[in-house]
């Protein structure tokens, strides 16, 4: 079900600006892995581009490639829609439709694409998504009722659920616990160790330790200064990024000398 | 605010009293209408018919407010069920669809739209519109008519409410549009950025997204418009040859006529019970607009309630 | 695509090879592609559909009215010209439109002004409520209800079948204090209360800090607004037409008998339509009536161009930088 995803000297603008400059890398399939670093680094930049999610700002554009089991997404025949199907996402905020009630929230992606899905189908595929989100004991009872009724976290979690419905080969994770209160946090880092079995999994995270507890790899990214390009600084095994970084800038930042 | 003196306090005290002014001014346009509608509507249909204020044939004012009402509600109704969805798709375009400078232009030469005054619009659809659209309107009559049982008129002037209705929707698209594009600006981005995450298309976006956070906007834009529709004379009395009946022959001459337009064209001439009568059809128009308005602004609130919750 | 779905709510399948990953983000639901450039084509569609009235309505309002727009046509009144005479013009018209506007003006910027003032200043509990309520619904009076009201407002002074140019002010300033009152409204409400809380904080009273720190910062935009109001009013026909008639002469006294404005000529010039000439004639006009109509519609156009543009000029170059 997962797979894994290579990158390969990718340069992201805006317009005239470079955003994000050389970056290349290894995202292992079945796996947790972390973005980190300073804010306006690029990470989040950078992950949108996983799904061609930077696309929707006007002159956002990459060279470079990115490649899902050596596919290029940005290959000419390449469909941005398909792209995004294949590589879900979950958002810093929550963001269930407020018109939609729980299971249709559930639906939504689904039924994007099969219009006339059975009934009997769509119940299966709710129950398992929502357990697939641990989620489903705290809402079976209340199926049809809005989905912005829930809690922070219970919404995090609905949005994960969303997210994992259309079953998609990747997980894209962009600050998914920065809204939350710790045990919601806490319930979302649980639930990211059981997705990893089945999907890859890309995390960008502001908190050190919420990297450190749930990755396999961590990439550090960094910038020289206001108005320059983010870069990757590093990309390595969690334990050793947090214990015996190759770079200086890296072991700075894990140390909290800075950011 | 008791220490308040002098000037300060004759500041407020006419701040206030134009507020309170204000509204005298509404309630004595409630109050003349109703008082100077009164006679008509108390006048015994003896004396209507002496005075020889209605219509040949009518004996009751019932009878004359009754298809004028109907003959409003249809033009606004036709302006309305054609202006809406062009309304939305220009504020979709504004608010999705064209660049960032493009769609300031649309927005501007939208707004000009509602600059025209609605004489012109008038002119234009009578000596202008009217001879052109004609030719349309006989063709979807003769189509309809091919329908059994249905017999679809169509006059060869183009003075059919039809014509009129078509002025009418272009009238009443600026506000609709202007309200509309607001409501689908504020369409929260990360809704958006969630739909387009599942894998929707541009369309697909807009439809699970934009127009279910829009709905009640657009909903009360075009009670807006359909109140603009409602209270307008000129576009009507310049294009619309009337008739005072209750009719469905929107493409045929002199069949309905609307309030506005009777109160306008009859108005000049008009002396004694007769000014009542008109007075009296003001005022059911008047109560029309007002429920509407009134209607539109409770859903507009409704739903800032709904989004300050959320 | 429904064997897709089906083979992935099957359950999870093992990890695809690079063909069908390829195959994979290529697919793409044909009819969802069509439906989707059907919609983007239907949305351009609904600008450009609205597009057409416009510059038709512009291109026939220019071409047809320059043909009698001239000096002349702008300084004499319709004194004694009738039938088809070659002659005419909207003098009388113009005149009256200014009159009538700037009392409706006068009106209606202290009334609505001063409301704004109260709906921002001071307004708390059920008085600003209910302003805040009743200006809306005063928005949506028809403009010919208000022409109604003035009538009988008039007719108790001065008789029935009375028709005068301050009747007509007073009939238009119904319909424009809900507009200037909701245009201060949103000008005044720009102004950042740290202003506000700094100048009281000096011990400046109340009605000072309101005129020398609300008024003056807000001034460019409540000029927009005022004169934004005027281009909408300025085409009212249907109260002024039951209000204050129609002529053919010049009148300068709002208080003394009928008077003409633009849209009002428009109007009657239309209606009186065609005009039979005899062939021998040589200098009757058979459409003269409608050629004037045209005329006058391009000059109301180009005055409620300017005042727009003027609007706009003025937040432009006077407004302070709030933000």
């Amino acid at each position: 079900m997962s797979q894994r995803i290579d990158v390969t000297d990718l340069n992201i603008y805006y317009g005239d600006f470079l955003a994000v400059e050389g970056v290349s890398m290894a995202i292992q399939p079945s796996s947790v892995t972390a973005f980190i670093g300073p804010s306006g680094c690029g990470k989040s930049t950078f992950l949108r581009t996983l799904n061609r999610m930077h696309e929707v700002i006007p002159g956002a554009r990459v060279d470079g490639k990115v490649e899902l089991e050596g596919v290029d997404l940005y290959g000419p025949d390449i469909d941005p829609v398909a792209v995004r199907r294949n590589v879900g996402m979950v958002f810093q905020r929550p963001n269930p439709f407020p018109t939609m009630s729980i299971r249709d929230n559930v639906l939504a992606g689904v039924k994007l694409n099969n219009k006339k899905i059975a009934k009997s189908e769509a119940d299966e595929l709710v129950e398992s998504s929502l357990r697939g989100a641990n989620l489903w004991n705290e809402v079976k009872d209340r199926l049809h009722k809005p989905g912005s009724g829930l809690s922070g976290g219970q919404q995090q979690r609905l949005c994960i659920a969303r997210a994992i419905a259309v079953k998609p080969q990747v997980l894209l994770m962009d600050e998914p616990c920065s809204a939350l209160d710790p045990i919601s946090t806490l319930a979302i880092e649980d639930l990211i160790q059981q997705l990893k079995t089945s999907y890859t999994i890309v995390i960008v995270t502001h908190n050190m330790q919420q990297a450190a507890r749930v990755s396999d790899k961590t990439a550090f990214f960094n910038i020289a200064g206001t108005g320059k390009p983010g870069r990757l600084i590093e990309m390595d095994d969690t334990a050793t990024i947090f214990s015996a970084p190759q770079q200086k800038a890296t072991e700075d930042y894990v140390s909290g000398r800075f950011g | 605010m008791t220490a308040e003196r002098g000037f300060s306090r004759g500041f407020r005290w006419i701040s206030t009293g134009s507020g309170i002014l204000l509204l005298a001014i509404l309630a004595a346009v409630a109050i003349f209408l109703v008082q100077q509608a009164l006679p008509a509507l108390t006048a015994s249909s003896e004396d209507l018919v002496a005075q020889n204020v209605l219509p040949q044939g009518m004996t009751s004012l019932w009878q004359l407010i009754l298809p004028l009402v109907f003959g409003t509600l249809v033009a606004a109704l036709l302006a309305l069920v054609i202006a809406t969805p062009i309304a939305v798709g220009i504020a979709l375009y504004i608010s999705h669809y064209a660049p960032k400078r493009v769609s300031a232009a649309v927005g501007y030469l939208v707004d000009l739209l509602a600059a025209i005054p609605s004489v012109v619009y008038g002119l234009w659809g009578g000596a202008t519109l009217a001879p052109v659209i004609r030719h349309v309107w006989t063709w979807l009559a003769e189509t309809l008519s091919l329908l059994p049982g249905l017999e679809v008129r169509a006059t060869a002037t183009g003075r059919s409410i039809a014509t009129a209705a078509v002025v009418l929707a272009v009238m009443i698209l600026p506000i609709i549009t202007a309200v509309s594009r607001e409501v689908f600006k504020q369409t929260p981005r990360l809704h958006e950025e969630a739909a387009l995450a599942l894998g929707a298309t541009e369309w697909e976006v807009i439809k699970t997204a934009v127009l279910p956070f829009g709905r009640s906007g657009v909903v009360s834009a075009a009670m807006l418009g359909l109140g603009r529709a409602l209270g307008e004379t000129m576009a009507v009395l310049m294009i619309l040859s009337p008739g005072i009946l209750v009719s469905f022959q929107i493409f045929d001459a002199g069949q309905q006529q609307t309030i506005a337009a009777f109160i306008a064209s009859q108005f000049p001439e008009a002396a004694g019970l007769r000014v009542n009568v008109l007075i009296a059809t003001g005022l059911a128009l008047f109560v029309i607009t007002m429920l509407i308005n009134m209607a539109a602004r409770w859903i507009v609130a409704r739903r800032k309630d709904f989004s300050g919750a959320a | 695509m429904s064997t897709t779905t089906q083979a992935r709510t099957a359950g999870p399948v093992a990890s695809p090879g690079s063909d069908e990953v390829r195959a994979m983000l290529r697919t793409s639901d044909v009819s969802r592609k069509r439906v989707n450039r059907v919609m983007k084509v239907l949305v351009h569609a609904a600008f450009a559909t609205a597009m057409v009235p416009l510059l038709w309505l512009l291109y026939t309002v220019v071409v047809r009215g320059a043909a009698r727009l001239s000096p002349y046509f702008l300084t004499v009144s319709m004194r004694g010209v009738f039938g088809g005479i070659d002659a005419g013009g909207v003098y009388h018209a113009m005149v009256g439109t200014v009159m009538i506007t700037l009392i409706a003006t006068v009106i209606s910027v202290p009334i609505g002004l001063f409301t704004a003032i109260y709906l921002v200043e001071y307004g708390k509990g059920p008085l600003a409520r209910a302003l805040t309520f009743f200006v809306d619904v005063m928005t949506g009076i028809p403009s010919i209800v208000a022409g109604l009201f003035s009538f009988t407002l008039f007719s108790l002074f001065f008789g029935p079948g009375v028709r005068l140019g301050i009747a007509a002010s007073v009939a238009v300033s119904v319909l424009m204090i809900p507009v200037v009152v909701r245009s201060c409204e949103e000008m005044l409400r720009l102004v950042p209360n740290e202003l506000r809380e700094a100048a009281l904080a000096l011990g400046v009273p109340r009605w000072l800090v309101i005129v020398k720190v609300v008024l003056r910062t807000s001034v460019a935009g409540i000029t927009t607004g005022v004169l934004l109001a005027v281009a909408r009013v300025i085409g009212e026909t249907a109260p002024i037409l039951i209000t204050a008639g129609f002529a053919d002469s010049i009148n300068f006294n709002p208080f003394e008998g009928r008077m003409m404005t633009l849209p009002v000529f428009i109007y009657t010039q239309y209606r009186v339509g065609l005009v039979p000439c005899a062939p021998s004639d040589l200098a009757c006009v058979p459409d003269v009536n409608v050629l004037r109509a045209w005329a006058a519609a391009l000059t109301l156009i180009v005055i409620v161009v300017i005042l727009n543009l003027l609007g706009r000029l003025v937040t432009r170059l006077f407004a302070p930088k709030l933000r």
